[in-house]
């Protein structure tokens, strides 16, 4: 397909005096597909984000939007809306006029009626149809978030930007938003950008995970893709849980490479990138893919030493000699009394998918990791 | 109970002297001057003989409270929001800062700068002769303008301090033009600003006498001209109490008809005065 990509960035880099938050980025938006930037706070999404919206001006390079060159075009002259973090509703007006405002902007100007009907059109569409009188602090979070949402999508954006949507939401109303905006997506038919810092959200809700470190792309792919397939052992640790072991490359074997654990433990992984024998490298394990069973078997011996049961799964904290804390998921099965306790022996063997082994960088320490499984753990 | 002491003040320095003046402008002139004990509107009844004072001085207040607000807004506006934060104090420093130096002794330093040796005479070495500038209505809005103007600046710089710029942002992403975004955001959210600024200068300046008479010549008569007379010279204490009275209902019609504008246009709950 050559359709015009929606939102396109060429060599786009943004400075502010020394400091480089984006740099050389080249992205294409496919149309109508819903896109997630995540990453940590300073990787440079919103400011993506925020160039697309034209409240930044890229140092370098240019961005594109349904084939347009932005550069020079101010917000409001550009066809992409934006639902603000914390939402930016005008205090001074109700939900209908907050609604009613980008339609009272265009020129030529549309009549009182055409106005009225889109709007009342556009809070139906996000369930608020009859609070169009409300004032806007007289709305709980969530309803102000969809007053948000009709307030941008009443313009017919042709790409609708979402700077951390849904942060202020507690936990049941993030997941009905999640589900509610992706089937908003699906019926506009337009392109969504969202920018979360939460993994959990991009991955449930986007069509492609665009994940960023430092300012670069480190990884675009399908939510399965980023999860499975990471491309290098910050988007393996940032996405999603997983335990990260050092060891050594200890030979190699067709496609897989031989890694010796620190406890003496040798593994086969699979690799992103060609290892050297004897490079140092972190093996990265998610938990769900370690099975549990009883002491004899499997490749680990362990002591259980946290538990966490979450219902449907529990995840065990389980120290292994010479290795550390492993964080391991299984499944719970009703009835069948599978569960392990706090104290007891563990055997830890891999149940599915290989291990994937990464060059070992000096910031992304295991222990490191380790300690952060603990701590949420305790 | 730590309400008592500001209570007591209140009491003493507010209340107290207000029931005097308003018992003294029911009263009547005793022959020699000052206040004889009586129950008449008497006093009341006569306020047309100072038309004329009234007159002015509400021609005065609104206009030279309207003048300030003018001048006040781009600066306020420059300070807010445009202005580097490193030299946003500096600058707020410079606009606070005449205020320490007393009103009369500035209004007079205008008096030499505007008067026949001031600007006329610079006017008149480069060719321009005959310019009057004291004794003008120009000169009394001048000085007006130039002694509030940190009264006004001030309550609107902090409603635009406060002014969420994501606001702006929304604003020029839902297609708003910078005019329009100002038009509908930005002056209306800092109305509130705006309005506790218009009315604390306007009810000083319906006491103003001090700039019109230095620069104005003294030609024109105001409230505060009528009051500085009826107390110290005639010593018609009661006719005095009674157009002070007069004056602070006036005052009170103007901070509630402020206060009414900025709820209804910002949606703010109140102008915060003082």
């Amino acid at each position: 397909m050559t359709a015009v990509p929606d939102i396109e960035f060429r060599g786009v880099t943004k400075r502010y005096g020394a400091v480089t938050a984006v740099s050389g980025i080249d992205l294409a938006v496919p149309p109508s597909a819903f896109v997630a930037l995540l990453g940590p706070s300073g990787c440079g999404k919103t400011t993506c984000l925020r160039m697309i919206g034209g409240f930044e001006q890229p140092s370098e390079g240019q961005v594109f939007i349904r084939g347009q060159d932005m550069a020079g075009t101010p917000p409001y002259r550009r066809p992409v809306n934006m639902v603000f973090q914390q939402y930016a509703l005008f205090p001074h007006l109700d939900v209908e006029d907050n609604v009613a405002y980008g339609l009272r902007q265009a020129r030529p100007r549309l009549s009182s009626r055409e106005i009225a009907s889109r709007a009342g059109e556009a809070l139906e569409m996000v369930r608020l149809a009859g609070y169009g009188r409300r004032k806007i602090h007289e709305l709980s979070g969530g309803q102000q978030q969809r007053v948000a949402l009709a307030r941008a999508l009443v313009n017919k954006p042709a790409v609708l930007l979402l700077d951390e949507p849904l942060a202020a939401l507690d936990k049941k109303l993030r997941i009905d938003m999640q589900i509610e905006l992706q089937n908003l997506q699906r019926e506009i038919g337009i392109t969504f950008v969202l920018v979360t810092h939460d993994q959990e959200e991009a991955l449930s809700m986007s069509d492609f995970v665009c994940v960023m470190n430092g300012g670069r792309i480190v990884q675009l792919g399908q939510p399965s893709e980023i999860y499975d397939e990471p491309a290098d052992l910050f988007v393996a640790d940032f996405v999603g849980k997983t335990n990260l072991l050092s060891g050594t490359v200890a030979g190699h074997m067709g496609d897989l490479v031989e890694v010796a654990l620190a406890d003496g433990t040798v593994i086969a992984a699979r690799k992103r990138t060609a290892l050297q024998q004897g490079e140092a490298v972190s093996v990265s394990l998610r938990p769900e893919s370690l099975s549990l069973g009883a002491p004899g078997s499997g490749r680990f011996k362990g002591i259980v030493r946290n538990r966490i049961f979450l219902g449907s799964t529990a995840e065990y904290a389980i120290e292994v000699q010479g290795i550390g804390t492993l964080l391991a998921k299984a499944d719970h099965l009703i009835g069948h009394g599978n569960l392990f306790k706090p104290g007891e022996p563990v055997a830890i063997g891999f149940a599915s998918g290989t291990p994937l082994a990464f060059p070992e960088t000096k910031n992304n320490g295991t222990n490191q990791r380790v300690d952060k499984h603990v701590e949420i753990i305790s | 109970m730590l309400l008592g002491p500001a209570t007591a003040w209140l009491v003493v320095f507010l209340v107290l002297p207000f029931i005097a003046i308003a018992v003294f402008s029911v009263g009547e002139r005793a022959p020699e001057g000052g206040y004889q004990a009586a129950f008449t509107f008497a006093q009341y009844a006569n306020l047309p003989a100072r038309a004329t004072a009234f007159w002015n001085t509400m021609v005065l207040a609104p206009i030279g409270a309207l003048a300030c607000l003018l001048v006040a807004y781009p600066v306020a506006y420059y300070l807010a929001l445009r202005a580097p934060q490193r030299w946003r104090l500096i600058l707020l420093a410079l606009v606070v800062i005449p205020f320490w130096t007393s009103l009369l002794m500035r209004t007079y330093a205008w008096m030499y700068v505007l008067g026949g040796r001031g600007i006329p005479a610079l006017l008149a070495y480069i060719g321009f002769e005959d310019v009057r500038l004291i004794n003008t209505p120009g000169a009394v809005l001048l000085g007006i303008v130039y002694g509030y103007l940190p009264l006004m600046i001030l309550p609107i710089y902090v409603s635009l301090e406060r002014l969420d710029r994501r606001l702006l942002e929304a604003s020029a992403d839902l297609g708003a033009t910078p005019l329009s975004t100002f038009l509908s955001v930005t002056l209306k959210l800092s109305l509130p600003g705006v309005m506790t600024g218009f009315s604390l200068v306007m009810i000083l300046l319906l006491g103003e006498y001090l700039i019109p008479t230095l620069l104005g010549g003294g030609k024109v008569f105001f409230i505060g001209n009528a009051l500085v007379d009826l107390f110290l010279q005639s010593r018609n204490w009661p006719f005095g109490s009674a157009i002070a009275i007069t004056l602070v209902l006036v005052s009170v019609v103007v901070l509630i008809a402020a206060n009414r504008i900025s709820t209804r246009v910002s949606g703010a709950r109140r102008v915060d005065l003082i």
